[in-house]
């Protein structure tokens, strides 16, 4: 085994690509250490101390993570919200987004600089100052209030990206649209919205995630008729073993990970880069 | 091209914000004409063509297409179809979509749709190219299916806005003769925008030249060539020699007006010595170093092995014209305030 010493590795790879293997491999270790660990717990049937790797593999936890009918409604519940979040911010932040990026009136860096704002504080105050406007209007506990929660946290990527991918469309595109015969509401639907659509899959992407993510507002706000898969989570990591955490957990990160490897594959990596670019 | 009027505008000013902008333009253009505007950069040619396809509006004034005022109307309601610089296609739609988008619009039965946009890529020498999309072509063929969408909806004027001046020298003049043709044939009523003088004068019926926001001369090609108006269109549309005279005035000559002969240097209408002798294809350029500045004459091959560096040479002028001193300072006062 004497290819395992790290001195041979030393001398073949010579200093400066050793110390960055090195590098790459505590980066790895680092980020997807916890993430294997987490599959390896959730498919461990049998798992005790002092065994370094479990001694049986198996779907038992699934199984009763399945079984429980409050994670199971969670799971429905999170993913009701993420659409409705994704859905109703494209509808509320598309436009304004078309307007920000087109119509140069004053003010106009204000605005793009207040949706950076309210990711500038401690969500916990933001959240808390809303509790309180929330009781007022009678929201606590309601699913409008844990929407409005969600639209929160993900306005500013549904501004700041749309309005960098309206921005990429030249003007001339359009104005040839209107040309064409079609009117105003045409030519957004029919030329501008598709050659912007790059960068508004991904900010809706990251709605969805964002929503899906989101706890410490829908917490705050929900409990105790609306626990989504996150809120949830707060209680199974008390009351269950470790191993129905990492299903749980799994389940969690799956929807993300689905969504990412789609849009990879639809739109291609060059357009979802084109996407993150600010205009 | 008949003399039907199709398109006029009455004395209208646009003027932005910043105090650029055009005043005072009045034009007609007849059924089937090619009229060019023609000025250097920044002369207000984008923003007349912009005020009559719709995207600008007009501050005072009027414009009218077949005696029918549409400077109220938005850009979609308008007759008119115009061709940008560049970005002119849709990149998200195959050559075909791009072209049946504004026909779908107007409810056109598919199978017709089909026909007409066949018959046009045929037309402007791009059949085949349906199902390919915008970035997978050249922009010399961009432009034309750009031209030929645009010339799918019928309209009453077509406006170009420096259409192949992103295209190299070659494909340029090749393009050039084939809107001419096409524009012929069709008895198309075109307003064409562009900065270069040789392409104007190869495609118009009329020419407009443009100065600082309005209009200095509105001619043939060959009225503009043979008596440009002023100083500055002088200047402006071909090559000219300009020498200025004690009482201020300017006497202008074109190479081609200019006869040289050996001699003692003093004579004919001004005299020098042999600069440089050029070769500018199938003839020659001399230029000659007098006291009032360098003139410059184009003559044959054989003329020219007459000469060498160095000669005295008198310089006969066969066609001058005369520009006061104060019509250029004049000018500079139309300036945009
Ligand atoms: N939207 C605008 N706001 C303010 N000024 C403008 C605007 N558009 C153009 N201008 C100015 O108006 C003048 C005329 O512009 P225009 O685009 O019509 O020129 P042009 O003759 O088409 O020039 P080019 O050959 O460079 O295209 C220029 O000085 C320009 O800077
Ligand atoms: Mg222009």
């Amino acid at each position: 085994m004497s290819f395992l010493n790290p001195k041979r590795w030393y001398h073949s790879l010579g200093k400066r690509r050793f110390y960055e293997a090195l590098l790459l491999i505590v980066f790895i270790l680092f980020f997807y250490g916890p993430l294997l660990y987490t599959f390896m717990l959730a498919f461990a049937n049998k798992y005790e101390y002092p065994s370094i790797i479990p001694s049986q593999f198996g779907f038992q936890w699934w199984n009763y993570v399945l079984k429980q009918p409050t994670l199971v409604k969670s799971i429905g519940l999170s993913f009701e919200f993420a659409f409705a979040t994704t859905f109703i911010s494209m509808i509320i932040c598309l436009p304004a987004a078309y307007v920000l990026a087109r119509y140069n009136f004053r003010g106009r860096k204000m605005v793009m600089f207040s949706f950076l704002l309210g990711n500038a504080f401690p969500k916990i105050g933001i959240y808390t100052s809303m509790a309180i406007v929330f009781y007022k209007m009678n929201l606590m506990g309601t699913f409008t209030g844990v929407l409005l929660i969600h639209l929160i946290e993900c306005m500013m990527m549904m501004i700041w990206l749309p309005t960098s991918a309206f921005r990429n469309v030249p003007a001339n595109q359009e104005e040839a649209a209107r040309d064409a015969g079609a009117g105003p509401l045409r030519t957004f639907w029919y030329i501008t919205l598709p050659t912007a659509w790059p960068g508004i899959a991904v900010a809706a992407m990251f709605a969805f995630i964002a929503s899906l993510g989101e706890s410490t507002g829908t917490l705050l706000v929900g409990l105790p008729y609306y626990r989504t898969m996150t809120v949830e989570m707060y209680g199974v990591i008390l009351d269950y073993p470790s191993t129905a955490g990492a299903v749980f957990s799994l389940i969690l990160i799956a929807p993300n990970l689905a969504l990412l490897l789609l849009m990879r594959r639809y739109l291609g990596a060059d357009t979802l880069a084109r996407g993150y670019k600010m205009g | 091209m008949s003399d039907q009027v199709k398109l006029e505008i009455r004395n209208m000013t646009k003027i932005y914000k910043t105090g650029d902008g055009v005043r005072n333009i009045n034009l007609t253009v007849n059924l089937g004409e090619l009229v060019t505007l023609l000025g250097p950069s920044g002369c207000g040619k984008t923003t007349i063509l912009r005020t009559v396809a719709g995207f600008l509006s007009c501050d005072t004034g009027s414009i009218l297409i077949d005696g029918k005022d549409i400077s109220h109307l938005p850009p979609e309601k308008r007759p008119t179809a115009m061709v940008f610089q560049s970005y002119n296609l849709w990149p998200h739609m195959t050559v075909y979509e791009n072209m049946a988008f504004g026909l779908k619009l107007r409810k056109i039965p598919k199978p017709e749709i089909q026909r007409r946009i066949t018959e046009m890529l045929e037309l402007v020498k791009m059949s085949g190219f349906e199902k390919k999309y915008p970035n997978q072509m050249s922009g010399g063929q961009q432009q034309r299916i750009a031209i030929a969408r645009s010339l799918l909806l019928q309209p009453e004027v077509l406006l170009l806005d420096e259409p192949f001046s992103a295209l190299d020298a070659k494909i340029r003049s090749q393009m050039r003769e084939e809107l001419r043709k096409i524009q012929t044939d069709l008895e198309i009523t075109v307003v064409f925008v562009t900065h270069d003088q040789e392409e104007a004068m190869a495609l118009s019926d009329r020419i407009v030249v443009m100065n600082k926001g309005s209009f200095e001369q509105i001619g043939t090609p060959a009225e503009i060539y043979d008596h440009p108006a002023s100083r500055y269109i002088a200047d402006f549309i071909g090559e000219m020699n300009f020498i200025e005279q004690r009482d201020g005035t300017t006497i202008a000559v074109r190479p081609e007006n200019v006869t040289v002969e050996l001699g003692d240097g003093t004579g004919g209408d001004i005299g020098g010595y042999v600069r440089t002798i050029m070769m500018l294809g199938h003839f020659y350029e001399i230029a000659i170093g007098t006291d009032s500045g360098i003139v410059k004459a184009y003559v044959s091959a054989e003329t020219a092995g007459k000469f060498k560096r160095g000669d005295m040479v008198n310089c006969f002028f066969e066609g001058t014209y005369r520009y006061e001193p104060d019509s250029e300072k004049k000018r500079e006062k139309i300036a945009p305030a």
